[in-house]
């Protein structure tokens, strides 16, 4: 097994190579950082010449690649064109990300998978027409139309009806209360505070995100099921006279679950689509604000770094998955 | 065996399934008797309804099966028992090996936990204990170095293997019967003589009855006590082994006879019953073989045959018993319909 | 026979006798009889049904509706008598209010225009792609396959609105068809390994191997005989990818990163009516449901179509 990690591991360090180079090639046609300054009347050239040459414009764009790369594996991604450390705007806004999506994508695959094994253990029965339908109908809904309506129409209409209209309960608008916690709020600064000030702007995201998610989950982990609940090994499971319960969750669930380790990674893509959406929608300072960010004012290396994060968050949640699988099934062969 | 209570008793079952195009009725008024240490073939071609009376017996059909009749393990009615009831008698007193063991054993799991786990549903006994029955379970059914192989995958294991782990966890518990579903359709010709010799001196040894389904007489040749042709959900023909083999009294079993290698050595060639078994949920009115029989006529045509007596314990269910009884060689019916 | 044609559980199995029948002729004459009962499939799903009418309308709506309508999408209207403000609530004139002195109704329509438009040329692109790198990657397997299979996880790994965000910024005049460019240029991928999979098993069949030993041609092989076998997964990827682009056109262009004026979409309409959701929700929350709509009713239309196609699949939605 710890063979096959780290193979598996060596074999995706040439793939994040080609996925920065692709990056790079991205960011190189997102357009020219100093096209304001190019344009603005009674710019000298000196100053042009001298802002091309701190953002490294003047060289080839090989050479600024291989630049950029040397740099990067020691963890130097530059500045931006604020002349700020990328790195630190962007693991900031990695934090503010992650606990949004690695909580919501818990739940959401707790949560589908529990009801997609559901719907196919009472397959036809109400619990099933219900759930297949309500994730039908949230999986074909566009994230902009459930975070839109939770944060314009529910939350506002929930904190109005318990009479928080002024001071909301459920917060729509960013990731924490700005100034929350300073010398002059001293009793904002302890943990529960804190943690209650985090959920109650956490709250709405998540909630969206969860929604968004888990109907897929649901929708796939049904499917594997039946798959598993009709195979002919669950009939023989039954025939030696097993308790259904242990039918369905030693052999039935078990097998199915090898199937949907797979998914979970493969929606990793669509999940990070997803936060960025509700990020906005909800005008949190994450990665989705770092990115529009940067492709709005052109920051090469803001972006560039963006590119290079996630395609290692997608990268790693594909090991992951990888090895999950293999741990899970051992037809794979593990050699 | 004559004498003794049956061990199994099957009486009048019948299965439907409703489905969105109609009621399929898989089986209709199926009877039969397993004597102890005996051997009863099933046979008949794919789709007569042999593996739904299998899985009637073993209650392991899908909740939206219409059973009626009477299934009687030892004077025991098992049919509509609940599902914690019926579970006494699956894998116990009545366990089953299926068609296919390519995919009949859990991926996931090792073989000899499998069977262990066969073991430990009716017997209370430590992990170790179930283990080391694994390991003899194994053994009994030729798998060489049982010890080392009961922690092996069912990938690991060739298709003939398998169906060897699939017949030790049927027996893990000494069953009284053991049903056994075309055990050998799906392996290679050597490999079937080879299971069907081992499941014979498994016989011997444990002493259970085995109902032996299969669409290939050639299986059961020499190998069943009594046999029963099954056609369209019915019991066209059941006598001994002989009776059927060498007397058939239905143009069907004759038909199934004909494509036999052995019967047809002393003919010229194979002659195959022509056509399709009728469609479950539209059965034609009169005998469901009627349209690919060549002794058929109007009456056959608009009635249904009732099973009646060859011989003693010899039933088919034909309108023209009496022809084929005087007929010289009812062999060669099949020859003139195909040119 | 008697049974209806499209029952696949007790009818006796033909799937031995179709293999065995190798003459070009005849594998079409069974063809058609099955395009004939997916077709008749299709139409026994109800939603998928009545999602198509509601599709149909939807394109009349986009496409026809804005020469009926009497307002123009670019029509300044005079403020009537008495308003004040830049927003009026709606009328029977103008159904869907007036913004900044445009009708509103005649902007949605417009904007479903340029969705429909921008997901269309996406699908035909991106499932073009698709199925000419799984078909490739399929037929020849071994090192044309591992190279191209090594190519789509690598496209898979770049997030793909970022990356056609990326591109788009440097868009300059008519943004749309760009925009629909680099979404298919990024979204072939999925559907890639659809048809790479079906090329895999569809190779080794016998018809296949029939004309091969004919000497058919590569080319000759993959479009004559094997593609046509393809066309149920390729119709139904092909459909969900519409729904998938409208989403990912309108997510860009809510984030500000998609079409430009003069161009406009949905996506375009709700990032301008949004800082107004609550004040004036008409802007904002027509597009909406015009976006939900169209990828509900595209949706069902997939999921009718892959139950046509696959009935084994019956009633299991995934
Ligand atoms: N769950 C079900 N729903 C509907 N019809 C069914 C179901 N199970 C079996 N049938 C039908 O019942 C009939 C008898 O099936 P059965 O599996 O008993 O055939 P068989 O004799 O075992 O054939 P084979 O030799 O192919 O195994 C078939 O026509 C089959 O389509
Ligand atoms: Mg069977």
């Amino acid at each position: 097994m710890l063979f096959f990690v780290i193979r598996r591991v060596l074999v995706s360090i040439p793939l994040l190579l080609l996925a920065s180079i692709v990056a790079f090639i991205l960011v190189v046609n997102t357009g020219d950082p100093i096209e304001d300054l190019r344009t603005k009347p009674n710019v000298p050239k000196a100053t042009i010449a001298l802002r091309e040459h701190q953002l490294g414009l003047d060289k080839p764009v090989v050479e600024r690649y291989v630049t950029w790369l040397g740099k990067a594996v020691h963890g130097d991604f530059g500045k931006t064109i604020k002349n700020k450390p990328v790195w630190a705007e962007v693991s900031r806004s990695m934090g503010v990300t992650l606990r949004l999506v690695l909580f919501a994508s818990i739940v959401s695959i707790l949560v589908g998978v529990l009801i997609g094994v559901i719907s196919a253990v009472k397959q036809y029965s109400w619990f099933d027409h219900g759930a297949t339908t309500g994730a039908f109908l949230l999986y074909s809904l566009p994230v902009l139309a459930v975070g839109s309506f939770l944060k314009y129409v529910l939350a506002i209409r929930f904190n109005r009806w318990i009479g928080r209209g002024d001071n909301p309960l459920i917060k729509t608008i960013g990731e924490s209360t700005p100034n929350f916690c300073t010398k002059s709020k001293p009793y904002n600064c302890g943990f529960i505070p804190s943690v209650t000030d985090f959920l109650s702007h956490a709250f709405l995201p998540m909630l969206t995100l969860v929604l968004i998610s888990f109907a897929g989950y649901a929708r796939f982990s049904r499917a594997a099921m039946l798959e598993t609940l009709n195979a002919d090994y669950v009939r023989t499971a039954r025939a030696k006279g097993l308790s259904e319960r242990r039918v369905i969750v030693k052999h039935a669930f078990r097998n199915a679950l090898t199937t949907i380790a797979t998914i979970v990674s493969l929606d990793f893509g669509a999940l990070i689509g997803g936060a960025i959406l509700t990020e906005t929608i909800f005008e949190w300072h994450g990665m989705g604000r770092v990115l529009v960010e940067s492709i709005n004012k052109i920051d090469p290396n803001l972006l560039l770094c963006w590119f290079f994060v996630t395609a290692v968050a997608v990268i790693v949640f594909n090991l992951v998955a990888d090895f999950a699988y293999a741990f899970l099934d051992p037809r794979i062969r593990l050699d | 065996m004559s004498g003794s209570e049956p061990l199994l008793k099957v009486t009048d079952l019948s299965v439907e399934f409703p489905t969105d195009d109609g009621v399929v009725k898989a089986v209709r008024g199926v009877s039969f008797e397993v004597g102890r240490h005996e051997i009863l073939g099933i046979v008949g071609e794919s789709g007569c309804g042999k593996s739904v009376t299998a899985m009637a017996i073993m209650g392991l059909l899908p909740s939206t099966a219409r059973v009626t009749g009477s299934i009687k393990f030892r004077g025991e009615e098992l049919v509509g028992l609940k599902p914690r009831e019926m579970r006494a008698y699956r894998g116990n007193k009545i366990a089953m090996v299926f068609q296919d063991p390519m995919t009949a054993l859990n991926p996931v799991y090792k073989v000899g936990s499998q069977l262990a786990e066969a073991v430990r549903v009716h017997q209370t006994v430590s992990r170790k204990q179930a283990r080391a029955r694994a390991i003899e379970l194994l053994e009994m059914v030729q798998i060489p170095q049982a010890a080392t192989r009961v922690d092996s995958y069912p990938h690991e294991f060739s298709g003939g293997m398998r169906q060897r782990a699939m017949i030790a966890m049927a027996i893990a518990n000494s069953p009284d019967v053991l049903i056994a579903d075309e055990p050998t359709t799906a392996l290679d010709v050597t490999v079937q003589a080879q299971i069907l010799e081992m499941l014979m001196g498994l016989q011997d040894q444990l002493d259970h009855a085995i109902v032996l389904i299969t669409h290939d007489l050639g299986v059961v040749a020499g190998m069943v006590d009594r046999m029963q042709v099954m056609y369209a959900g019915q019991v066209v023909e059941s006598g001994t082994a002989d009776d059927v083999f060498y007397s058939p009294r239905m143009p069907y079993s004759i038909g199934l006879l004909g494509s036999l290698p052995a019967h047809a050595g002393t003919l010229e060639r194979l002659k195959p019953i022509t056509g399709a078994p009728p469609s479950l949920i539209n059965l034609p009115a009169g005998c469901p073989f009627s349209p690919r029989c060549p002794i058929a006529d109007s009456v056959c045509e608009s009635t249904e045959a009732q099973l009646v007596a060859v011989n003693e314990g010899h039933l088919s269910r034909c309108h023209h018993v009496k022809e084929l009884n005087e007929m010289p060689e009812p062999l060669r019916l099949f020859e003139g319909v195909v040119k | 026979m008697q049974l209806p044609p499209d029952d696949d559980e007790s009818s006796p199995p033909s799937g031995a006798a179709a293999s065995l029948v190798p003459a070009e002729r005849e594998f079409t004459v069974e063809q058609r009889s099955q395009w004939k009962t997916t077709v008749h499939r299709f139409t026994r799903h109800r939603p998928a049904m009545v999602s198509s009418v509601v599709f149909v309308l939807l394109m009349l709506f986009a496409f026809v509706g804005p020469s009926f309508w009497k307002y123009r999408f670019d029509q300044v209207l005079k403020k009537p008598a008495g308003a004040n403000a830049d927003w009026i609530r709606p009328s029977w004139e103008h159904p869907f209010g007036i913004s900044k002195g445009y009708d509103v109704f005649a902007q949605v329509m417009r904007g479903t225009q340029y969705s429909i438009r921008i997901a269309l040329v996406v699908t035909v692109v991106s499932v073009g792609l698709g199925v000419f790198v799984g078909a490739i990657a399929g037929y020849f397997r071994g090192f044309t396959d591992a190279v191209l299979m090594r190519f789509t996880d690598l496209m898979l790994v770049i997030p793909y609105l970022a990356a056609v965000a990326a591109l788009q910024r440097n868009v300059k005049g008519s943004t749309w068809l760009w925009l629909a460019l680099f979404l298919a240029f990024f979204g072939w991928m999925g559907i890639a390994r659809v048809i790479r999979g079906e090329f895999l098993s569809l190779r080794e069949k016998e018809f296949v191997e029939a004309a091969r030993s004919v000497g058919a041609s590569a080319p000759r092989i993959i479009f004559r005989h094997i593609l046509p076998n393809t066309l149920g997964p390729i119709i139904v990827n092909a459909t969900l990818a519409v729904g998938g682009a409208v989403l990912a056109e309108a997510a860009l262009s809510f984030l500000g990163l998609g079409v430009k004026p003069p161009d406009t979409s949905l996506g375009k309409i709700i990032e301008v009516g949004k800082s107004k959701a609550t004040t004036y929700p008409n802007e904002f929350w027509w597009p909406v449901l015009m976006l939900c709509l169209i990828s509900l009713t595209i949706n069902f239309i997939g999921d009718g179509l892959r139950d046509a196609f696959d009935p084994k699949q019956n009633r299991v939605r995934a």
